[in-house]
Parts: C-alpha cells; structure tokens; sequence
C-alpha cells in the first residue's frame, strides 16, 4: 500500500521535478495573473463602455468555464486558427486568464471598500486618476484583498495540476507515469498526494494568520 | 460542425448533471458529521475532523479521482469510472461544505445558544430547532456559489473517462479538427448550466429574508 524507503529514494527525484514545474507554472501564472486581475478590475470600474463591455466578457467567460476548458480551448481549440503553443505556455495562458479573472473580482471588491470619502478627498486635493489609484485606492485596497488573493494562489497551485491533460510534465504526470510504469499506482499517487499537501497546508495556515491580522487591523 | 454533432453534447450535459448533483448531495450530508465532529467538546475528535478536512482540501480534484480509480480500482477493488469520479467529489464536496456549514453555525448570535440553554433545551434540539434553521440561510448563498464551482469541477472526470461535458467536447474536437469551435461550446454549456443554479439561489435566499423580515 505505503511506498517503500527504496521506492521513495528512486521516485523522489522525479517527482520534485514535477512540483518544481508545478510551482514554476504557479509563480508565472501569478505574476501575470494578478496584474491582469487589476487592469479587468479598472476596466470594469472604468466609464468607458467598450472597456466595461470587453472586460465583462474577459471576467465571465474565465470564471464562468472550468479551468480545464480554458486549458484546451487554449492548447488544443487555438492551433485549429494557425497559432500552436507549447504546454508549458498554454498552461501560464489559460491559468492566467483564470486568475485574473478571478481575482479581477477580488480587487474590484477590494477597491470598492474603500471609504468614498477617501475617493473626495484625493479628489479635493487635485490628484489626478492615476495618482488617486496609486497613492490612496490600491495602499488601502490591496490591504483588504490580501487574504483572499494568497487564498486564490493556493488553489492556483492545485489547479497546475490540471496541466496533466495537456502533457506537461508536472507533478500529477509524474506520478501517473511511474504509476503506470511500475503498476504501483497506489503508492506514486500517494506520495504526489503528500507532496501537495506538504505545501499546501502550510500555505492555508499562513492564509487563516494573515486573515486573522487583516481582520484585527479592519477592527482598529 | 453540425446538429448531430451536439447530440454527444448534449449526453455529456446529463452526465455532468448527475455527477454534479450526486457529489453535492453526497457532501451536503456527509458535511453534517464533520461539522459536529468540528464542533464537538473532545479535542481529539475536534482535531480528527480538522486534519480530515483540511488534508482532503490540499490535495487537487483530479489526484484524488486518480488515487480513487488507480490507486485503490487497481490495487483494492475495481471501480467504475462514474463511481470512482463520484466518490472523489464527494468527498471533496463535504470537507467544503463542512467549512461553509461552520462558518454559518459561528455566525449565529452566541446569544441564541444561552437562550436555549435557559429554556432548558438540549444541545441536539437546541441546534436542531434553533440553530440549524437559521445556519441554513447564512450558508444558502456560500453553498450555492460552491455549487456552482463543484459542477466546474466535475470536468476533471474526463481524465478518468467518465463521459460528460468535457470528455464529450475532447472527443468531438478530436473528431471534427474544430477544437475552437467545440471547446468554445463546451464552455458556454458550463456557463448556461450555472445560470439557474444562481437564479435558484437568490430566489430562494429572497423567499427565507422575507420571511424574517420585519
């Protein structure tokens, strides 16, 4: 049932490689990610209609459709118009689009929180839109969002492994290929299974502190 | 692409449904022990539930369908797809709504339970007649959006070849070399079948406001 020393010592190399592709897939989903979540988030607030519109449809079509579909509709729907990826850029593509359409959500939520007399006042002192945006909308936003947005990043890290059905090589794969291999399914899957645990518990206790500060600055 | 094409669709679509509404249904009842386990006065019992939940969230949807139907349909007992596909989510489905049942409970008014208390009820009627009730309508919302993201979810079935949505779409894309048309559909079924589940919700958290409402 359990893998055994001998096992473990044989699997582990190529597993952390698969986690390492896995967090690799996470960190560049994130960094583009997220900045698309604030420009959605702006061009959703914004006044102009073609960006509300554009903007709209962006957000509702990437939390709307399952990450899985957004990952083939990318990898294997796009090639069909001439324009062929490789799995490691149409996993960053699609779980992009889903987080920052996800988190567009998040922010927006995060930027209407904010008092509106803080809007009149930054208004009152002549900063124009971006400096109000800069200086006195995303410092107090960002702060209220934070919770939710390392929340998000965790279920990012476990939706890398999604990646398994356009044949990256990350950890799920891995696993299945020395599962498949060795006819030890049970025991490879497991020790992916620990794998992702062994990073994603940490992570949402780290969530529920960081959740619990924010909460006791919002109370002051 | 034409009508016959949507045909495969369209039996992908009941296939989802009824994964969808059986996972739910699965975590919506397997959810109350956990949350009494969660809530009860043992540490050790209190600690049991929080590990279970908390190690079945770490762990990604479409792992747990694989340590299902691989792990334990090759090693154990074999499994059918569809049961090995329903298992997984369903109990992914109640460590979430065990979270969402919790967090309603902790927001009913400590007041409410000292009440009870005074009147002399027990613990089991006291959260069965005067708790639950009101828990129901602060996690009505949370579960529906949850809902919502569980029907999602179920696309990771198609890994192990259940035959819904996704499966169906792969398939056809495979078949005609339209994936952008196909896939671009599928997602617009997964959209459209989240549509009355919101309406339902806010109909049905409309009707349990008003009849709080003073």
């Amino acid at each position: 049932m359990f893998p055994t020393q001998d096992e473990i010592s044989a699997w582990l190399p190529d597993l952390l490689g698969g986690l390492s592709i896995s967090l690799q897939v996470t960190a560049f989903s994130l960094l583009i990610g997220i900045p698309l979540g604030l420009l959605l988030a702006l061009g959703v607030l914004a006044r102009s209609r073609w960006l509300q519109v554009i903007s709209l449809f962006l957000v509702e079509i990437g939390r709307g459709a399952p990450a899985l579909v957004l990952l083939q509709f990318i990898y294997f729907g796009l090639p069909t118009t001439g324009l062929t990826l490789g799995s490691f850029s149409a996993a960053i593509i699609a779980l992009a689009w889903n987080t920052g359409a996800y988190t567009s959500e998040i922010i927006r939520a995060s930027l209407q929180s904010v008092a509106h007399g803080q809007r009149e006042a930054a208004e009152a002192l002549g900063l124009n839109r971006f400096d109000e945006l800069r200086y006195v909308l995303l410092p107090q936003g960002l702060r209220v969002a934070l919770p939710a947005l390392l929340g998000f990043s965790i279920l990012i890290f476990q939706g890398t492994s999604l990646c398994f059905t356009i044949a990256l090589p990350e950890l799920v794969s891995r696993a299945y290929e020395i599962g498949s291999t060795t006819f030890r399914y049970f025991p490879a899957l497991l020790a992916a299974g620990v794998l992702y645990a062994a990073i994603s518990i940490p992570a949402a206790l780290l969530v529920s502190h960081v959740e619990k500060r924010a909460g006791l600055y919002a109370q002051r | 692409m034409n009508a016959a094409d949507l045909l495969p669709l369209l039996r992908g679509l009941t296939w989802t449904v009824a994964l969808t509404a059986g996972a739910f249904f699965i975590g919506a009842v397997l959810g109350v022990p956990l949350l009494a386990a969660r809530r009860s006065r043992l540490w050790l019992l209190r600690f049991m539930a929080m590990s279970v939940i908390q190690i079945v969230r770490a762990i990604p949807p479409i792992l747990w369908l694989f340590i299902i139907f691989f792990g334990l349909g090759m090693g154990v007992m074999p499994i059918s797809p569809f049961n090995a596909a329903l298992m997984g989510l369903g109990l992914i489905a109640a460590a979430n709504l065990a979270e969402i049942y919790r967090g309603a409970v902790a927001s009913i008014h400590f007041g409410q339970w000292e009440a009870a208390a005074a009147l002399d009820l027990g613990r089991w009627s006291t959260f069965r007649d005067i708790v639950a009730p009101q828990a129901f309508r602060v996690a009505l919302p949370s579960a529906a959006s949850y809902l919502i993201g569980l029907m999602k979810e179920t696309a990771v079935a198609s890994t192990i070849g259940v035959a819904e949505l996704a499966y169906q779409g792969n398939q056809l894309s495979q078949l005609t070399f339209r994936g952008l048309e196909v896939f671009a559909l599928v997602g617009l079924f997964y959209v459209l079948l989240s549509l009355p589940i919101s309406w339902l919700s806010r109909v049905a958290d409309g009707y349990l406001r008003a009849k709080v409402a003073r």
